[in-house]
């Protein structure tokens, strides 16, 4: 039976690392299928994490804290697109600078408003536990006893597949990041579009980087997200472009974290940073196997002018 | 038909795009249920002014009415919302998505709370029957829920047409739609332009081939350099006199030429196989002979193989079997550059994508293929100096009009780019020259130039393989002509004996010959 | 009329490669203060800590050299892979492999004389680096893989890989840190002058960008290189082998990372621990672009930007001011640089 709840205490870490990697990839598969690439997820979801723990702990309320990180870091997002979709700048360029401001400027709130306090550590977010289904064995704990926020990204998935195959929303965010052009010709704004989606790409980083801060460490530290922004680029690839590809492949990502902590917190003789880099091998490998039959969006990463 | 309030009206309308006045002051009147031609050649103005009818483009000045009214068209979407669908040359679907999915698309609210109902596709089976009913009704056949990305070129053209009907379209503009299609393909659509008229619909047809013109329109406007030449009721005028105004002079296009003196067989291609994807016949047991001192013209509608041949011979793409000889030398699947080395030199039908670095200066595009050899590089450094006359020296040869040879070629006009790349082509005389589209989208001096340095490297005996989709071109230039049908030859005419009919009718295909070209004569009577 | 259209050209192309960046740099300063204003800060007293941190004295202004070293050299080499039109996103990675190395040759060779050790060790450095930028290359020409992609998937992976070997096989004696004992003696990069840190690694970042400068504009391979990084198509069609142009550029550009990852632990650190790099493989980035990915241009934003560290850091002694400013203000100096590019672009479309 030992072993059984060891499997449950990884599974459920699994769930709880594969959260804010969730929301950034789901976010970022949207901006990508609508053709516009912001290799700056790290930067966002570091604005993200800063601004949730600043609100929360100035307003108590996590919340709210939540709330102004998906909003925060959506501000960015459309700053980013006022310089790549707008102006047509290089994405990956603009993805870099951005990288760098999110890190800067994360640390430099954080340096210069909570450099004296003390006691930094704000409320945690709370498990909740949803009834009858967390009695099944092992599914039960592992998917209903969490927090809100992994809840949330658990439905996400679902709900942002259900838009993007189902709604003439998402028939018009798959065809601009295949043909602008036709998109445009059709009656549709290209730059709307994709301002659109790398808006919701922002506030989705956002609220992915507030889930390190108020769900998982209860606290700030800087430089936080330690690559989960470009993990979340990895996934995006790895999950084919499709928003239930990226929870699976968050899962995937999730489980080789929890992995890693545990055996290293068990002291196995397996040296961690071998575990540490398998996600990233992984994808390289899953990239190597999957090639040739890419579902990479045609346009990602051209910018459009409406010039004809 | 004229007393009729006009379906569409275009006064005054200009644009000018930096020093270019791409319209100028036009005037246009299309009538309900009337089939209307624009003609003019490259760069008259044409698809500028339709843009500026679908909202693509804004005007400087003018105005447009539909049916009486005045009309502001800022985007296509409120040019769909006047009832106007337009059929691109480059067809605007989304290859990964469905016929239903590209025909719906944008036609109903994208996420809207209040009408949630349409904003999601809840049974895709009920939109794919909607849109194959809108198909049918229009006597259009088509797979609703095919990809877009397995049709064939006609197939998507009806995707096209479908979208407009599937929007309620009561003016419908086609851009170049035949140059894609073969002939049978060609005298389809018409008849289902025929038909759309009959039920009040107005279209106008973008063209610059005067045959068609005669076979379909009711009306036609010709324009050129912008400017109205002339409007004609196509009963009462011929192609004679469309092809002064579309030129301003007796277009007959004729290079003045001597008779070839062929020599020996300087390029020879046999069997060659070129497989694309799902293993398709790009290029299928080709065989041709190209002599030294004579013009061999590929003729053939537009995807036919003919930038497979054209790759194949230069080594870009490497053939799957069959092979390729030049002057007796074994090169098949040799690199580019071995290649270039026999002599072979190649006028790639994209100058701008293929053929030049647009970033580069005209000189480093004139050593493009040589750079690295002497006298260009010495000691494993550039000579700027021997490149830079090197270039001038080019300039003068070729008339290449830049204000300096430093200049990155971007800044040239079409002409004088390709004029470079003619001028690296053909500078060292090849012996084997491939020349694929070598005039598209130039104007008429520029072409003419061209053909002229064409026909000039041939009675410098050299090996002329001339690829091109304008049959004029073929005609005018070409010794001996075959085509190109589906990756095959499927006939070889004598240059001097060749007519555009039975041309024609081999770039249909043997099988699809029985339906010939003289029916859309009929259609013009009927009209 | 042609000395007109040439002076015009020179004009723009003078304007683009110069103007812009200053521009961009005044606006992200701009921004910067008003950001400083906003977070109740004394912009004068912080940019006034910032311009005495640079050039208050003699001191500072060698801690700016040595700063800049590494950002030079890594600046450098994407500058080369840029040009080639492959996004080399991995300067960190290839930084890390070759601090690996040369803090492994500065380990075992300390026997040696250092004329012939250390640039055994600087070699050991650009090889280890190159050949792990190489792999990216290698799985884009051979496997389709998108560089950017792959090279930031190499960064984590190289930093695991230092992680390892710094608490296994090269861990040092006492086994108490992450870390590796000191390289010998005789393998630290000679200083440049007394009372300064700068190291003979500067004189590197030097001569390096100019011998890449002239590798890129007056050579055969560079001509390649550029024509590949325009237009693959037409390379192509010209007989270049684009493929090769490609791995063979981000190798290079590896190498330089790599060799700036071991001047750093032969010049500055010593050793080799965990996190060496505080993201130079990222701001290399920012220097190439600022310079338009000329590696001549390089050198001066470069020294810029090492110049901005320093500052920061002082400006964090002096005015409290927290020194990720630096990163804000790298940050916001590109995104300017690009948007102004692309609205030039717009206006004065080839200028």
């Amino acid at each position: 039976m030992e072993w059984l709840i060891g499997l449950q205490a990884l599974l459920q870490a699994t769930v709880r690392m594969a959260a804010p990697l969730t929301f950034t990839a789901v976010g970022e598969t949207y901006g990508e299928r609508a053709g516009v690439i912001n290799i700056g997820l790290e930067g966002l979801m570091l604005i993200g994490a800063v601004t949730a723990y600043a609100v929360a702990f100035a307003s108590g309320n996590v919340w709210l804290g939540v709330f102004a990180a998906g909003l925060a870091a959506a501000t960015f997002g459309v700053l980013f697109g006022v310089v790549t979709i707008t102006l047509g700048a290089n994405q990956i360029v603009a993805g870099a600078a951005l990288n760098l401001i999110g890190l800067g400027l994360s640390s430099f709130i954080y340096r210069a408003f909570f450099g004296s306090v003390t006691n930094r550590a704000i409320q945690p977010l709370e498990t909740v536990k949803i009834p009858l289904l967390n009695q099944i064995p092992v599914v039960g704990p592992v998917l209903f006893e969490q927090n809100l926020l992994v809840y949330a990204a658990l439905l996400l998935a679902p709900l942002a597949a259900l838009v993007l195959n189902r709604t003439m929303l998402g028939l018009a965010l798959r065809s601009v990041g295949e043909h602008p052009k036709a998109t445009a010709t059709a009656g549709l704004s290209v730059i709307g579009l994709r301002y659109a989606a790398v808006a919701f790409g922002g506030m989705m980083a956002g609220i992915g980087g507030a889930y390190l801060s108020v769900a998982y460490a209860n606290q700030f530290v800087e430089n936080m997200v330690a690559g989960r922004g470009f993990i979340a680029l990895a996934i995006v690839v790895f999950g084919r472009w499709s928003p239930l590809g990226a929870l699976w492949a968050s899962l995937l990502f999730g489980f080789t974290f929890a992995l890693q902590l545990r055996l290293q917190a068990q002291s196995i003789p397996i040296a961690y940073q071998f575990l540490q880099i398998l996600p990233y091998v992984a994808t390289i490998v899953a990239m190597i196997l999957l090639r040739g039959q890419s579902a990479q969006p045609k346009a990602l990463g051209v910018p459009y002018t409406e010039r004809t | 038909m004229t007393e009729q309030t006009p379906r569409l009206r275009l006064a005054g309308i200009s644009k000018h795009f930096g020093a270019v006045q791409a319209n100028n002051d036009i005037a246009l009147e299309v009538a309900p249920g009337e089939i209307h031609c624009l003609l003019g050649e490259n760069g008259a103005g044409k698809s500028t002014l339709m843009n500026i009818l679908y909202g693509l483009v804004r005007p400087d000045a003018g105005a447009i009415f539909l049916d009486g009214k005045p009309a502001t068209i800022r985007s296509p979407h409120q040019a769909i919302e006047l009832g106007i669908g337009m059929v691109h040359q480059h067809f605007m679907l989304v290859p990964t998505l469905t016929v239903a999915e590209n025909v719906i698309l944008a036609t109903r609210p994208l996420l809207s709370l209040r009408r949630l109902g349409e904003s999601v596709i809840r049974d895709r089976r009920a939109i794919e029957r909607q849109v194959g009913e809108v198909a049918q009704r229009y006597g259009l056949k088509i797979d609703p829920a095919a990809r877009v990305s397995a049709l064939s070129v006609g197939e998507q053209q009806r995707v096209e047409i479908v979208k407009a009907l599937y929007r309620g379209v009561k003016l419908l503009i086609l851009d170049e739609p035949t140059a894609v299609l073969t002939p049978q393909e060609t005298s389809d659509l018409f008849k289902t332009l025929r038909d759309f008229t009959a039920a009040g619909l107005s279209i106008i047809l973008i063209t610059h081939k005067l045959h068609e013109v005669m076979a379909i329109s009711d009306r036609v406007t010709v324009l050129r350099d912008g400017k109205v030449v002339g409007r004609r009721v196509t009963r009462q005028t011929d192609t004679h006199e469309l092809a002064e105004l579309m030129v301003g002079r007796d277009v007959r296009l004729t290079v003045e030429k001597r008779a070839a003196q062929p020599g020996a067989p300087a390029l020879v291609v046999e069997a060659l196989t070129v497989l694309g994807a799902h293993g398709r016949r790009l290029l299928d047991q080709l065989s041709l002979q190209v002599a030294a001192g004579e013009v061999l013209g590929v003729a053939g509608v537009d995807g036919n193989g003919q930038r497979e041949l054209a790759l194949a011979i230069t080594g870009i793409l490497r053939p799957d079997s069959g092979s390729i000889t030049v002057e007796g030398k074994a090169l098949t699947g040799a690199m580019p550059r071995q290649i270039a080395d026999a002599s072979v030199r190649h006028i790639p039908e994209d100058r701008q994508q293929m053929g030049l670095i647009l970033d580069f200066s005209a000189a480093d595009n004139f050593v493009l293929k040589q750079f690295s050899r002497l006298p260009f590089t010495r000691r494993g450094l550039l000579q700027p100096a021997t490149i830079l006359a090197h270039a001038q020296r080019l300039i003068r040869a070729f008339d290449v009009r830049t204000p300096s040879p430093a200049l990155p070629v971007a800044n040239l006009s079409g002409g004088n780019q390709q004029k470079v790349v003619l001028g690296r082509e053909i500078d060292s005389n090849p012996r084997v020259l491939v020349a694929a589209q070598p005039t598209r989208g130039l104007d008429v001096g520029a072409t003419e130039y061209v053909h002229k340095a064409l026909i000039a490297q041939r009675d410098a005996g050299a090996a002329i393989l001339l690829i091109s989709t304008e049959l004029e071109e073929v005609l005018a230039l070409s010794d001996r002509i075959v085509v190109l049908y589906e990756g095959r030859i499927v006939g070889e005419v004598p240059g001097d004996r060749a007519n555009t009919q039975k041309i024609g009718l081999m770039m249909a295909g043997v099988q699809a010959a029985l339906q010939p070209v003289e029916r859309w004569g009929t259609n013009t009577n009927e009209a | 009329m042609t000395t007109v259209t040439l002076s015009r050209q020179t004009g723009a192309t003078l304007w683009r490669n110069i103007a812009l960046p200053l521009l961009a740099i005044l606006a992200a300063l701009l921004v910067g203060a008003l950001m400083l204003a906003l977070s109740g800060f004394d912009v004068a007293a912080a940019y006034g800590a910032l311009w005495s941190g640079i050039f208050g004295n003699a001191r500072n202004i060698g801690e700016a050299l040595l700063r800049a070293t590494p950002l030079i050299l890594v600046g450098a080499g994407i500058a080369i892979a840029f040009r080639c039109g492959i996004w080399n996103i991995g300067a960190e990675g290839q930084f890390y492999m070759g601090a690996a190395a040369g803090a492994f040759v500065g380990l075992q060779a300390g026997a040696l004389s250092p004329w012939l050790a250390i640039p055994t060790a600087l070699l050991a450095g650009a090889l280890c680096g190159g050949l792990w930028a190489a792999i990216a290359g290698w799985l884009k020409v051979r496997l389709g893989l998108n560089e950017v992609v792959t090279t930031i998937m190499l960064n984590y992976i190289a930093i695991g890989i230092v992680g390892y070997l710094v608490t296994g096989p090269m861990q040092e004696a006492s086994r108490y840190n992450p870390q590796t004992d000191e390289i010998a003696a005789g393998m630290v990069l000679p200083r440049l002058l007394p009372g300064m840190r700068v190291h003979a690694g500067f004189l590197l970042a030097l001569l390096l960008p100019v011998l890449a400068s002239i590798l890129l504009f007056r050579t055969p391979w560079g001509f390649a290189l550029r024509a590949v990084g325009y237009n693959p198509v037409a390379a192509q069609h010209a007989g270049i082998r684009v493929n090769r142009q490609y791995v063979l550029a981000i190798s290079l550009s590896g190498a330089l990372a790599g060799v700036a990852g071991a001047v750093e632990v032969l010049g500055v650190i010593g050793r080799l621990y965990e996190n060496i790099s505080p993201g130079y493989g990222f701001t290399g980035i920012a220097v190439s672009l600022l310079a338009a990915n000329h590696p001549i241009g390089v050198i001066f934003s470069g020294l810029l930007f090492g110049a901005l560290t320093t500052g920061a850091e002082l400006m964090q002694l002096t005015a409290q001011i927290p020194s990720s400013m630096t990163f804000i203000l790298q940050g916001l100096i590109i995104a300017f640089l690009v948007s102004f590019r692309a609205l030039q672009g717009r206006v004065w479309p080839r200028g």
